[in-house]
């Protein structure tokens, strides 16, 4: 076998644990046996794990509260009517005529659970709204970057020789930078806004999965299915889409649920820099952005921890709960064991 | 393949990726929509489309792509990676006195997450399934999960705001002073968090893998004491696992370093490199991107090395 013990590879994501793995467990485990299909038996194994259906839980209302939080328009029509925050998120209170009394960074009350920011904006309408950006870019990102990459690693892994040794090549050069600075830079070349930050996160974020399923495919391409299929006469592209890659999945799946959690710490911290989004967008890292300035600078008597508290709260309970529904996707799929742990985190 | 073979091999291996770093980190900034002289000049209405043109050839931007790269690399391998337009200033001079900042962040970052990582990941591997397994994994979703600009915000509200320990703003001081290896520790328990957490669930799982191997039953069948096999044989081997991900922490850690030293307003590349962003600084941009790229291909060869020291079974590919 190509993938022998001992053979040094760059590391990006934890090899030994992908080495490690019995291609064969799968397929000879429950042969014969097997009367239901394995997404049916991962999706009952995950429907058992609690801590990961609270996860779900967390994440389904997050997103829902953020889809819900004011009113959606597309091109004029209003496609979604509702609206959970009691204040419109960009309304600088103290300028309306009803709300006078309302100041800057006043603390939390009964009219406004998380008080208000430094411009006198009702911090609670803010948070709910503020999920809208990053954790859609999250899933955005994290969908076509997977798909991409499926496709990336796929054709090298399973061509081989010179075609898997440049395209290998070229993954390393882009495994050369931190993610995060990609897209600094790229911001910085594009600006600003919500497609430009899920453009900065994709257009070098494949190279991972490229990588995590090249390593699959070089094992699931040994089985005799896939000798079969060729020697009936499928094309490549067959071959490729129908035999091997749903054989070679799984860690990408597992992958792509932990890394939602990683792109949404990454936008959060281009707005939190100031350059991902206009300042005063209701995004939870631009929220943060003005209140590091309060802090710094030292606010006049009291600390106004509510504005440093609640947006990133909201941030790191996604995160941790995205985080928790990957482990279980990891635990239910049976793929391996804390390679998820390598893959999470970070930005 | 001796071990001095085995490095060279390595060594030649990273040429043509130090080439293809500099390919992309040149790529990508010069995709810019902007152009340079208009920044230069945005704010002179008396330059004549005559000057621009002269600015323009005077900064070698009239030149063909390949041309300014080539010219760019040569001025870059001679250290000259021109000025910052606002200041005049070398970007040479600006990595030089800058780069140490980050690096010693990066250093205490690394030291802090292998000081936890480490014995709670023996400690978790030891007492598998057993409620202090299950609080370290806890603790290290707790890591993953929480963002680095908020976690330094939330360390600055508590220990500086609230308890007073520090300062919020570090005084300047030269680096290496007793006193800022105190303003270090913010930053880089900051910056060491989420490394440390990815390490700690990475030691757990080789070190409880290695324990079921036969070797540690014939250890202990020696009669060797528990401690011994746990810290003497078992350690070791798991180490190994450590440098698998070493260069992906070490990234991790340099990407967290831009944010960090933005949130506790530390002197580094990551805070210059957010400043470069915000007044388009090419030469700058492009400066740093290409030592982050230098610097992560060095900690990969780095690790490749250690790997070798740790199983010398890798040097007989």
């Amino acid at each position: 076998m190509s993938t022998q013990r001992g053979r040094i590879r760059i590391t990006g994501f934890d090899p030994q644990a992908v080495e490690d793995r019995d291609p064969l467990s799968e397929w000879t485990d429950y042969e014969g046996t097997e009367t239901e299909g394995r997404w049916v038996r991962a999706a009952r194994n995950f429907r058992r794990n609690r801590v990961a259906m609270f996860g779900l839980v967390v994440v389904l209302l997050m997103a829902f509260v953020a889809a819900f939080s004011r009113p959606v328009e597309v091109w004029g029509v209003v496609v979604q009517p509702f609206s959970l925050a009691p204040y419109d998120p960009r309304t600088i209170l103290y300028l309306q005529p009803d709300y006078a009394h309302v100041g800057r960074y006043d603390p939390p009350s009964l009219a406004h659970p998380m008080g208000t920011d430094g411009s006198g904006r009702d911090l609670f309408s803010r948070v709910l709204v503020g999920g809208r950006y990053s954790v859609s870019i999250g899933f955005i990102v994290v969908t076509i970057t997977a798909t991409v990459g499926i496709v990336y690693g796929s054709i090298s892994g399973y061509y081989g020789g010179i075609v898997d040794e440049v395209m290998m090549r070229i993954l390393d050069v882009i495994f050369a930078f931190p993610g995060l600075v990609l897209a600094l830079v790229l911001v910085a070349m594009l600006g600003g806004g919500y497609w430009q930050l899920v453009a900065a996160f994709t257009i070098f974020g494949w190279a991972s999965y490229g990588r995590l399923i090249r390593g699959e495919i070089l094992k699931v391409k040994e089985n005799e299915y896939v000798m079969a299929a060729k020697a009936l006469g499928a094309r490549d592209r067959s071959v490729i889409f129908r035999h091997i890659v749903p054989n070679a999945i799984t860690p990408v799946i597992v992958q792509a649920s932990l890394s939602v959690g990683t792109v949404v710490i990454g936008v959060a911290a281009l707005g939190f820099l100031g350059i991902g989004f206009e300042p005063g967008t209701p995004e939870w890292g631009t929220m943060l952005d003005q209140t590091l300035e309060t802090l710094v600078q030292g606010p006049g008597g009291r600390i106004p921890w509510w504005a440093t508290i609640y947006p990133g709260l909201a941030i790191f309970l996604f995160v941790m709960a995205m985080n928790l529904v990957g482990d279980g996707i990891n635990d239910a799929l049976d793929a391996q064991e804390d390679v998820a742990m390598t893959q999470g985190g970070g930005g | 393949m001796g071990f001095r073979r085995f490095i060279l091999k390595r060594l030649l291996a990273v040429v043509p990726i130090l080439f293809g770093v500099s390919i992309i980190t040149f790529a990508l900034v010069y995709l810019t929509p902007g152009d340079p002289v208009d920044l230069m000049v945005g704010m002179n209405p008396h330059v004549s489309a005559a000057d621009r043109a002269r600015i323009r050839a005077d900064l070698g931007l009239d030149a063909p792509v390949y041309v300014q790269y080539y010219r760019w690399m040569i001025n870059g391998l001679q250290g000259d990676f021109g000025i910052v337009y606002a200041s005049n200033r070398e970007v040479s001079e600006i990595i030089v006195t800058r780069l140490p900042e980050t690096v010693a962040l990066g250093i205490f970052g690394w030291v802090f997450a292998l000081l936890i990582a480490i014995p709670t990941g023996i400690y978790a591997a030891v007492n598998k399934d057993r409620a202090g397994d299950h609080v370290s994994r806890f603790i290290a979703l707790f890591g993953i999960s929480i963002p680095n600009f908020w976690l330094g915000l939330m360390l600055i509200l508590v220990f500086a705001l609230w308890l007073d320990w520090w300062s919020v703003l570090a005084p300047r001081e030269p680096l290496y002073s007793t006193s800022m290896l105190w303003y270090l520790i913010l930053p880089g328990v900051t910056i060491g968090t989420a490394a440390s957490a990815i390490l700690m669930r990475i030691m757990r799982s080789s070190m409880a893998e290695e324990m079921n191997k036969d070797y540690v039953t014939a250890a202990r069948a020696k009669g060797l004491p528990e401690r011994t096999v746990i810290l003497k044989h078992v350690l070791r081997n798991s180490l190994i696992s450590v440098t698998t991900v070493a260069a992906f922490l070490t990234a991790g850690i340099l990407a967290g370093s831009v944010v960090v030293e933005v949130v506790f307003n530390w002197p580094g590349l990551g805070r210059e490199l957010v400043n470069a962003v915000v007044g388009r600084e090419v030469n700058l941009i492009l400066a740093i991107t290409l030592f982050t790229g230098i610097a992560l291909v060095i900690a990969n060869l780095l690790a490749d090395i250690a790997y070798a020291v740790l199983d010398p079974r890798i040097r007989y590919d």
